[in-house]
């Protein structure tokens, strides 16, 4: 999918359209998706005999416009932000990280790990940044082997990530039961982290502190794309891998520098998600992210400003449809639907205003 | 008889075709004749039914039909050759003459050999069906599609410029074999951009010039003239100010000087036992041309992406300004002064979606004055202002047409995207520029102006390596001329009085 | 250790490799005709879980097994259909809509299983079992390849059936051109769009059947995202057999031993890590990539719309 803006040409090779009237045409093909999309969901609601507008109203209260709930919905961001950073990276670089998930997890149990032996030994705030580092550390090593196939054997890693995430689901929980157990308690977890030496929160507010991490994120992999040599680098493999090869990029490193990056921030937001919140990591937990955040991504054209409005939507959407779940009976599998939805017809939106340029 | 009658086409921003009549009758081979961009390739695209007329009638055997498929063509009875090769390159012979049965029968090969022996016998094509098609050379896999044709008992048989795969002796077989097919009865389309081949061959000749119709020659006139008159009564229709095509650049300076590049023993593996370079050895001086002529895919590819670094040889040594730079990366080369200009200019040369000014620097990232903060800050931060200084002269100086630098060069014409190119590769302390087929694709006036700027760069003192499948170009240009053969330079040759025969002697000798 | 090699382990063994092995070989059998068309069908993890959604609702609801294994089959090539108007028919980037259609299907699945059987779930009666005379009476081999439900049967004659196809009729060198270059396809006369439009609905068919089988045969009942990865494992399976169903088939076998290992295990009396055990056969796939990935020759136009006379 492109993630450019075409501007129009006449046939003098002209140029026809001002900014104004391509920002009002790309909040079109943006919006216009999101709204079908809601749509179209809410008729699967209806189907089910789940009245939408109730849903929806309940969801957005919940989600947005109780403070507790913003709260909460502010704190859901701070892993997601991590994960379309890794999103961010891996797309413009023309790799397709489904991995993600797996390296969460990983990262996640190294936090959940490390932090409370950690903490015997060093202060809260070396703490912290032991275990968020290890946590990313472990992330990037997780994607290793599907990076050599891809970048030596151009083994396509659609297959290897999401094999490594079935592979890291399983290791994860053999992990958390085995190893990293926590003796004192009756449900399998590790030992838990005391709330006082957790990510800090917000100016007294419940906001973790992991939020400032998610956002400086995903500003920095925006600014490094869009601004640096090494961005302009991988946006050069991601759109035409011949035309690096002849400009003389190291391919090859540059594929494997990628998915390291990529599997590294989606471990760090593993790891943000126990050091601010959970504090410890049961077995069988797997929030699985990861996936929901792709059409996100695309939503944004891979541009991180906009993909921190569009995470703190679909976070107020997660966490009112966790409550929903609760209150009105609606399991939070419908989160998955609408976001599928949302990725299809955001490809049929882009499809459909391609074919009017042209025609056009 | 296909009859088309008025027929338009329109693309985005051009148009292609302007309201053209064609006959093609039954016994005569009918020349199609222009310059890229005439409108030649839309012409077959919609007699071979990939793309439609948007206005004008199709008549079949003076039946009014549509052509609104491949399929559709084929039931009509029309069969075309298309100028890039048309088959699956991992089937064998057999696989590809059956391709396009319905796919619940089974393939029989009995029957088939029957037929091929018919077609054997009357035309002189011999094919070996067990061959997996991708190792055969372009002009044996053009023969397979023209018997597949025959196979298919195709009434009209469309040729689009069948002889750039071909020696010019094979030329000259495609020719006796194109009578022997009209003789029998077919109607037979050949179109291409060499006068003289359209003179040599056509018995009708159609001149078409930006997407219309300047001039036909019918059999009975062409049969009164002889070669030379004909030639330039269709010179006059395709260029009206003929001096266009006779200009020739001229050439200020001779090399001069020790040897800027040395190539000795060089050898490169390729995909297929024709398409690489195989002990290739000559040496450059500065301010000279050396043209490598040959028909594609003789290894022309492998040996310029040698030269750039982008493929490792598997022998041999290039010596750069007295520098080995055999074990060299591409960048590394780059710096020392070793260009290299790709034939596949949207393809690896540039990307598209980027604007015209990122391109520009496209080898260059993170160098300075663009990027500054060097190897520290994730390898420079962009200096957009001075990226875009930079392409602004160079569109002013290469005559680039664009709206301005940040348009994706994508939109560019192809003459355009190859004056970005250029510019590129001429940036900095150029000192070799290999250059792969320059002109292929672009219209006269570009071709003439790309040829005037190659002289242009020899007489500044750098040193050309011209690689081309058009002889008329390298003979137009070059000082020297070495021609490649499976992968062979089988002689170099001073570009001097019977340069041309010496060379087609050349090609024929260790010729694919 | 000796309880390893005894016939009931190793019976169980080679049962389970079955069960388990028959989604997997229907899967990667479906996906190896989409990719050699050139198409890559990610969203075929989405058309198994339809296949074993629907399957075992409408075989619950109607009492009928058999009905419920052609619903299997229409919900499969229900979402192909979708995938293959966005992706063959609009040309549609193959990878998104695949992955937008698994999470669209897990997510609707889940929903509406939540809705109808959350509270009761409701199990199929065991499933039919259909002895071959004779080859039954053999020690090990017999009880577990001979004495199984009649799908079993007809995914192995699918086989060689699908071998005789590729190799011995035009439907072969048909599909292979559209994958490896379509345009010399269109030129011959045959409309790639066609031919890529029945083969992700074949892919469609097939994953729907290989669902439906997993739950209304191995499991007995419909559990969300019940499919686990199987459908992924059959495009492994299609990527690494270089276009013959023959090794499709070992590699189901081999995968789904690896996936009934657990069972297999517990019969012998061994207790290791179920995470163990559901680890190998992901890090057996990733094994055999090591091994042979650089091998697995796919053809040169997958995942690339074609688009008629591109400009």
């Amino acid at each position: 999918m492109s993630a450019s803006l075409e501007t129009t040409l006449d046939e003098g090779g002209a140029d026809t359209s001002g900014p104004r009237r391509a920002l009002a045409h790309l909040a079109l093909v943006t919006l216009g998706p999101i709204l079908a999309a809601l749509v179209l969901s809410g008729l699967v609601l209806l189907a089910l005999g789940v009245d939408p507008f109730a849903y929806y109203g309940y969801v957005a209260q919940r989600g947005l416009f109780s403070w507790l709930g913003l709260q909460q919905t502010l704190t859901r961001m701070a892993p997601l932000l991590c994960l379309a950073a890794a999103l961010i990276v891996a797309f413009r670089a023309g790799i397709w990280n489904l991995g993600i998930d797996g390296q969460f997890l990983l990262g996640a149990v190294t936090s959940a790990a490390l932090a409370p032996f950690l903490i015997t030994v060093l202060p809260a705030g070396a703490v912290l940044l032991v275990a968020a580092a290890g946590a990313a550390l472990v992330g990037a090593l997780w994607s290793l082997l599907p990076a050599l196939l891809r970048a030596y054997q151009q083994v396509n890693e659609i297959i290897t990530t999401l094999m490594m995430t079935f592979l890291g689901v399983s290791f994860a929980n053999l992990l958390v039961k085995l190893v990293f157990l926590d003796p004192g308690t009756t449900v399998p977890q590790t030992r838990t982290l005391p709330v006082a030496d957790r990510l800090p929160t917000l100016f007294g507010t419940t906001i973790s502190g992991g939020l400032v991490l998610g956002l400086v994120a995903v500003v920095v992999v925006h600014l490094v794309m869009t601004r640096t040599a090494f961005g302009l680098k991988l946006r050069t493999v991601g759109e035409n891998p011949l035309a690096a090869r002849h400009a003389g990029l190291d391919v090859p490193l540059l594929t494997v520098a990628v998915f390291a990056i990529s599997a590294g921030f989606a471990g760090l937001a593993g790891g943000i998600e126990i050091l601010g919140v959970h504090g410890n990591l049961q077995a069988g937990w797997n929030p699985a992210y990861g996936l929901a955040v792709i059409p996100l991504v695309f939503l944004a054209r891979f541009n991180g400003f906009a993909a921190i409005v569009f995470v703190f939507f679909y976070s107020a959407l997660m966490i009112g449809g966790e409550s929903a779940a609760r209150r009105i009976g609606v399991p939070h599998y419908f989160t998955l639907v609408l976001v599928a939805n949302l990725l299809i017809l955001l490809a049929l939106a882009e499809y459909l205003d391609h074919r009017r340029r042209r025609a056009g | 008889m296909v009859e088309l009658l008025g027929v338009t086409k329109r693309f985005p921003g051009v148009l292609a075709v302007d309201r053209v009549d064609l006959a093609l009758l039954p016994g005569e081979v009918h020349a199609l004749l222009g310059e890229n961009g005439a409108g030649k390739s839309t012409l077959v695209a919609m007699l071979s039914g990939l793309v439609e007329p948007d206005a004008g009638r199709i008549r079949v055997a003076g039946e009014e039909r549509r052509i609104a498929s491949p399929r559709a063509a084929l039931q009509q009875g029309i069969s075309t050759v298309f100028q890039h090769v048309m088959l699956v390159p991992t089937l064998t012979v057999l696989e590809n003459l059956v391709l396009g049965m319905s796919w619940w029968r089974r393939p029989d090969r009995a029957e088939l050999e029957q037929r091929l022996a018919g077609i054997r016998s009357a035309f002189g094509i011999a094919l070996d069906l067990d061959q997996t098609t991708g190792e055969l050379s372009l002009g044996e896999q053009q023969q397979i599609e023209i018997v597949r044709a025959l196979l298919r008992r195709s009434r009209v048989l469309i040729l689009d410029e069948a002889t750039s795969m071909l020696t010019p002796q094979g030329a000259d077989e495609l020719g006796a074999l194109m009578r022997r097919l009209v003789k029998s009865g077919l109607a037979v389309v050949f179109i291409t951009h060499k006068l003289d081949e359209a003179c040599r061959f056509g018995d009708r000749i159609t001149v078409l010039r930006l997407g219309r119709k300047v001039g036909e020659l019918a059999p009975e006139g062409l049969a009164a003239m002889d070669q030379a008159a004909a030639v330039e009564e269709v010179v006059g229709l395709m260029f009206g100010d003929r001096s266009i095509a006779e200009a020739r650049p001229s050439r200020l300076r001779k090399a001069e000087g020790p040897p800027v590049l040395s190539v000795r023993g060089l050898t490169v593996t390729g995909a297929t036992r024709l398409a690489r370079a195989d002990d290739v050895s000559f040496e450059l001086r500065p301010g000279e041309i050396l043209g490598i002529a040959g028909i594609d895919g003789n290894g022309q590819k492998q040996l310029a992406e040698a030269l750039a670094g982008q493929r490792t040889a598997a022998a041999g040594s290039i010596v750069l300004d007295g520098r080995d730079i055999t074990r060299a990366g591409v960048a590394e080369r780059r710096r020392l002064g070793l260009r290299y200009l790709t034939d596949d200019r949207i393809g690896e040369g540039a990307v598209g979606g980027f604007p015209v000014a990122t391109n520009a620097v496209l080898k260059e990232i993170g160098a300075p004055p663009f990027w500054s903060g060097g190897p520290f800050l994730l390898g420079g931060i962009e200096r957009p202002g001075r990226i875009a200084a930079h392409a602004r002269e160079l569109i002013d100086r290469y005559d680039v047409r664009t709206p301005d630098e940040a348009t994706p060069i994508g939109r560019l014409s192809g003459g355009n995207i190859q004056k970005v190119l250029l510019a590129r590769e001429l940036s900095g302390d150029a000192r070799v520029v290999v250059f792969n087929k320059p002109t292929h694709g672009l219209d006269v006036q570009n071709i003439m102006a790309s040829r005037n700027r190659i002289a242009a760069i020899a007489d500044a003192g750098l040193a050309v390596l011209l690689i081309s499948t058009d002889l008329e170009e390298l003979l137009d240009v070059a000082d020297r001329i070495a021609v490649m053969a499976a992968g062979r330079l089988t002689g170099i040759v001073a570009n001097d009085e019977g340069a041309r025969a010496r060379i087609g002697a050349l090609m024929i000798g260790r010729a694919a | 250790m000796e309880a390893l090699l005894t016939a009931a382990f190793l019976t169980a063994l080679l049962a389970g490799a079955v069960a388990a092995g028959v989604p997997l070989l229907l899967a990667g059998l479906g996906e190896q005709m989409s990719e050699k068309a050139g198409v890559l069908n990610i969203g075929i993890e989405g058309m198994m879980l339809m296949g074993a959604y629907l399957g075992f609702l409408v075989a619950f609801e109607s009492g009928n097994v058999a009905l419920g294994f052609v619903a299997g089959m229409a919900g499969g090539m229900a979402v192909a259909l979708v995938m293959a108007i966005l992706c063959v028919g609009l040309g549609l980037n193959q990878i998104v809509i695949g992955i937008g259609l698994t999470l669209g299907v897990e997510g609707l699945t889940a929903l509406l299983h939540h809705f109808q059987f959350s509270t009761t779930y409701p199990r199929l009666p065991a499933a039919w079992r259909v002895p071959v005379p004779g080859l039954v009476e053999l020690p090990v081999v017999g009880p577990a390849l001979f004495d199984r439900h009649p799908l079993v049967y007809l995914a192995f004659l699918l086989v060689p059936l699908l071998a005789w196809l590729y190799r011995r009729t035009a439907l072969g060198l048909t599909l292979r051109a559209a994958g490896e270059k379509p345009a010399a396809l269109d030129v011959a006369g045959i409309d790639v769009a066609t031919v890529r439009f029945l083969a992700v609905l074949f892919t469609g068919a097939m994953a729907g059947l290989g669902g439906a089988f997993m739950a209304n045969v191995a499991a007995g009942i419909f559990i969300p995202f019940m499919t686990g990865g199987a459908g992924f494992i059959g495009i492994v399976l299609a990527m690494l057999a270089r276009g013959r169903p023959a090794w499709v088939l070992i590699g189901a076998v081999v995968f789904g031993g690896a996936l009934s290992l657990t069972t297999a295990l517990q019969v012998a009396g061994l207790n290791v890590p179920t995470d163990l055990i559901q680890m190998l056969p992901f890090a057996a796939v990733m094994a055999v990539l090591v091994l042979y990935g650089r091998k697995a020759r796919l053809p040169a136009a997958l995942g690339l719309p074609y688009v008629r006379g591109a400009r």
